[in-house]
């Protein structure tokens, strides 16, 4: 048969939603900072009067603006394809985790896409108070968002405060339990953390970039100084909540943890595998360059502390892909190393007063710029893989979780969503480069001088002749 | 007991979302629809930046209705999305084609690379909608369920009624869209919007008439529903109340027209001319009477024929703990969401700057 040579319908139920999840996620790890960071440029201005923050925000303002539209639109198909191709899924956990996202859509998402308006278009329309409440709200309303989904997520990795009902069905018992489930506090704080970090990196890649061109860019100097601190603050702090973060995992996730560190036996002293190559098949790491007992001593802060291997569960409870969760975690660790080092550096120079003219440094700081979204990426690939077979953990199959569509169905739309996403959003990638290679300019036009705004009649006048929506080129005559 | 009254509340307020969504969504995707309609770059630009600052909102009730149904009937919801997949993922694409190209098209470089981005939104605009009114047929015609699953194949959403209902929501859709630049446009783009509406009414008010004709034949519980006493006596003034809107509807596109043809110069900013919002108005009284229509005959089905609201409900915590939330914060969305129009009310007018 033809379609013997194809994946199962499951299969590509599974890449469908790990590529439309993946990139989806790539928007939000953006714009959850950068919706902070824009609130704090904005309160900036207001405090200290200094137009250089008000450049910079109208300059980040039209970043964010096709940022969130990339988020939005990505996100919806999130939260229908719960139901279209996890239908067995939503009907055993729709009763504890629809309301998880419900309060999601109520708190959150019309708080972010109310005031996104606002934001965008009304600065001049309404007061400056109310304009930085407006981005504050949105600012909140990106964090309220990231704590109903992470919750539902942590939920499914550590669930608690439910029954199962005769039909299967998961049962809510106690509501608080169900939100605070055990992994969702660190997890909150580490994914949180990781998209300002994300934004740092991005941020201070566009400065450095700037800075390369022109060092005397006095914008391109605040934006890169303040990515700069940040990276130096939050970086180590991250590493300290991953740590946390694995030390949970490993309590009520013991398989995880040992395909991450890519141990199969049970051991005392275990050590610490750097690189190597996990073997499914003969269950051992291959090749592994390995640090005597320091696995031990940074999972239970114990140089003869015992680690339980893959071999101790049964192969259907144990991690349906290792090597993708050995190597995810690696790399994630990889990137938060280098910005850790990053961070170092920056303070170094900056104590020396060459931060803005080392030219590899600022080198160094454009390679950077995606390693946040790498970063958060791969933590995800790692404990979302991590957590198979299951979606509940423990509970749950993946295959018993399934939407009953055929084959040829879920190839067709996966086939549309890679080419939609490349197309679409290749193009709006493109254009945060276009973007991004501008220049800051002093008196930036920002989101604001658009032509919806000329409806108040207020747009100071001068402002309206050069400008064209969001850009600063002058528009090509027709 | 409290349980089914929380379930009748829930399936109230999740119609509502959805009506408010269409609503919404309805005009903002009708612009859409119209733009082969609209040759001249100008006019497409304004009646883009008549929506612009909230059609993000306006596409947020979709994700309630995908949300709320998750949570308050998560059966409805695991049995009628994968019956639905193929126009639900198309329509799922078509909104991200026309969000991004919605961002995208002002900041196009080239005019043909504006030309493809207003493509985008156009064509998005259209697929999405055909695909929202295949999706509603196809729920209507029913769906076949067997053990809590959809039992059905992934065409069987095809058929001459659903097909119908989306070329009905299109032209309807249309209509919105048509409506609202009567009320937010002025000068050229008001007539072109007015002479659309005129036509695309006649088409709305043509496919309501052909869609209630053939929906008392499609289930013999709709039947029951229109055709025998007492029910009818519940039924009857919907079709009443069509006829009398639509009249009304007409006759507010001539008072507009009328209006503005009198009108010496343009309209002072945030001027809001309410007259010019009559013929909004009674399109989604049309709209409105349409979907009363369609609940009268699906009640208290949620998947017909097979699975009643009830029957579809999440346990009563689950349901509860929600709907106190719901309770807070839907008048606050709505208030906000409210003074976000009132703050972007009164006519757009072309942008200057541009040539």
């Amino acid at each position: 048969m033809l379609w013997d040579a194809f994946p199962s319908a499951l299969d590509m139920a599974r890449f469908q939603f790990a590529f439309t999840v993946t990139f989806h996620f790539l928007f939000p790890a953006f714009t959850i900072g950068l919706a902070s960071y824009l609130a704090v440029l904005e309160g900036l201005w207001l405090w200290t009067k200094r137009e250089v923050y008000l450049d910079l925000f109208r300059y980040w303002v039209k970043v964010f603006a096709v940022n969130f539209a990339m988020g939005v639109v990505s996100g919806i198909v999130m939260s229908y394809q719960f139901g279209t191709n996890w239908s067995a899924f939503s009907d055993r956990t729709g009763p504890v985790l629809g309301p998880l996202l419900g309060y999601e859509v109520l708190t959150a998402f019309f708080l972010e896409a109310g005031f996104l308006g606002v934001m965008l278009f009304g600065l001049g329309r309404v007061g400056k108070g109310l304009h930085f409440l407006a981005t504050c709200l949105v600012a909140i309303g990106t964090l309220i968002s990231g704590f109903w989904i992470l919750s539902a997520n942590s939920w499914m990795q550590t669930p608690s405060g439910y029954s199962i009902g005769p039909d299967g069905r998961f049962l809510p018992e106690d509501w608080w339990a169900i939100i605070f489930n055990p992994s969702f506090p660190l997890r909150y704080l580490h994914t949180i953390t990781g998209t300002f970090l994300t934004t740092a990196l991005i941020v201070g890649a566009v400065g450095a970039w700037h800075l390369l061109r022109n060092g005397a860019n006095e914008r391109a100097r605040v934006m890169f100084s303040m990515a700069m601190w940040m990276t130096a603050a939050v970086a180590p702090a991250q590493l300290v909540f991953g740590d946390l973060q694995g030390l949970w995992a490993l309590h009520y996730q013991p398989q995880k943890v040992a395909a991450m560190e890519g141990h199969w036996e049970t051991q005392r002293g275990a050590p610490l595998i750097l690189f190597g190559m996990p073997d499914m098949e003969r269950e051992e790491t291959r090749m592994s360059l390995e640090i005597p007992r320091l696995g031990s001593l940074i999972l239970r802060h114990d140089w003869d502390g015992e680690i339980q291997g893959l071999k101790e569960f049964p192969p259907d409870q144990r991690p349906t892909n290792v090597p993708l969760v050995f190597w995810s975690f690696r790399i994630m660790v990889a990137a938060g190393l280098l910005m850790i080092a990053l961070g170092f550096v920056s303070l170094w120079l900056r104590w020396r007063g060459t931060l803005y003219r080392t030219d590899w440094f600022l080198r160094w700081a454009v390679g950077m710029g995606p390693s946040g979204l790498i970063a958060v990426t791969f933590g995800w690939i790692t404990t979302e893989a991590g957590r198979q077979p299951f979606t509940v953990y423990g509970l749950m199959r993946t295959a018993d979780s399934v939407s009953p569509i055929a084959a040829p169905a879920v190839a067709t739309s996966l086939a549309l969503f890679i080419v939609v996403y490349f197309i679409v959003f290749g193009a709006g990638i493109w254009y945060l480069f276009r973007l991004f290679r501008h220049p800051p300019e002093a008196h930036e036009t920002g989101a604001e001088a658009e032509p919806p705004i000329r409806t108040a009649g207020i747009t100071p006048a001068p402002s309206v002749g050069r400008d064209r929506r969001h850009g600063a080129h002058p528009e090509p005559a027709e | 007991m409290i349980n089914e009254t929380v379930a009748v509340i829930w399936a109230l307020l999740i119609a509502t979302g959805i009506f408010l969504y269409v609503c919404m969504d309805g005009f903002d995707l009708g612009v859409g629809i119209l733009f082969p309609w609209l040759r001249d770059r100008e006019d497409r630009d304004t009646a883009v930046n008549t929506v612009a600052p909230v059609w993000d909102g306006n596409e947020t009730w979709l994700v309630l209705g995908g949300g709320g149904l998750f949570a308050v009937f998560p059966l409805a919801y695991a049995v009628i999305l994968p019956a639905l997949y193929m126009p639900l993922i198309v329509m799922l694409l078509a909104l991200i084609f026309r969000g991004v190209a919605f961002e995208m098209r002002f900041r196009a470089e080239t005019p043909k690379q504006r030309l493809w981005w207003d493509r985008a939104f156009s064509g998005g605009s259209m697929v999405a909608t055909f695909c929202q009114g295949i999706a509603l047929g196809a729920l209507v015609q029913g769906i076949e369920v067997e053990e809590r699953a959809y039992a059905g194949g992934w065409w069987d959403w095809v058929s001459g009624f659903s097909v119908l209902t989306g070329l009905a929501l299109m032209a309807g859709y249309g209509l919105l869209g048509a409506c609202w630049l009567i009320w937010k446009t002025e000068g050229a783009l008001q007539d072109r919007g007015r002479e659309l509406a005129r036509w695309l009414g006649s088409l709305t008010l043509g496919f309501i008439l052909v869609v209630s004709l053939v929906m008392p034949f499609l289930q013999p519980e709709f039947r029951a529903r229109w055709f025998d006493f007492p029910a009818i006596l519940l039924a009857l003034p919907v079709p009443v109340l069509v006829v009398l809107l639509a009249w009304r509807f007409y006759r507010a596109l001539d008072e507009s027209e009328e209006a503005a043809r009198k009108r010496p110069g343009p309209v002072p900013p945030r001027q809001v001319l309410w007259h010019d919002g009559v013929p909004f108005f009674c399109a989604l009284g049309l709209f409105l009477l349409s979907y009363i229509g369609l609940g009268i005959s699906m009640w208290p089905m949620i998947v017909p024929p097979e699975i009643t609201i009830w029957e579809a409900a999440a346990p009563e915590s689950t349901q509860v703990f929600i709907l106190v939330g719901a309770a807070v914060l839907i008048p606050i969305i709505l208030a906000y969401t409210g003074y976000v129009y009132w703050l972007f009310r009164g006519k757009v007018q072309a942008g200057q700057g541009y040539h």
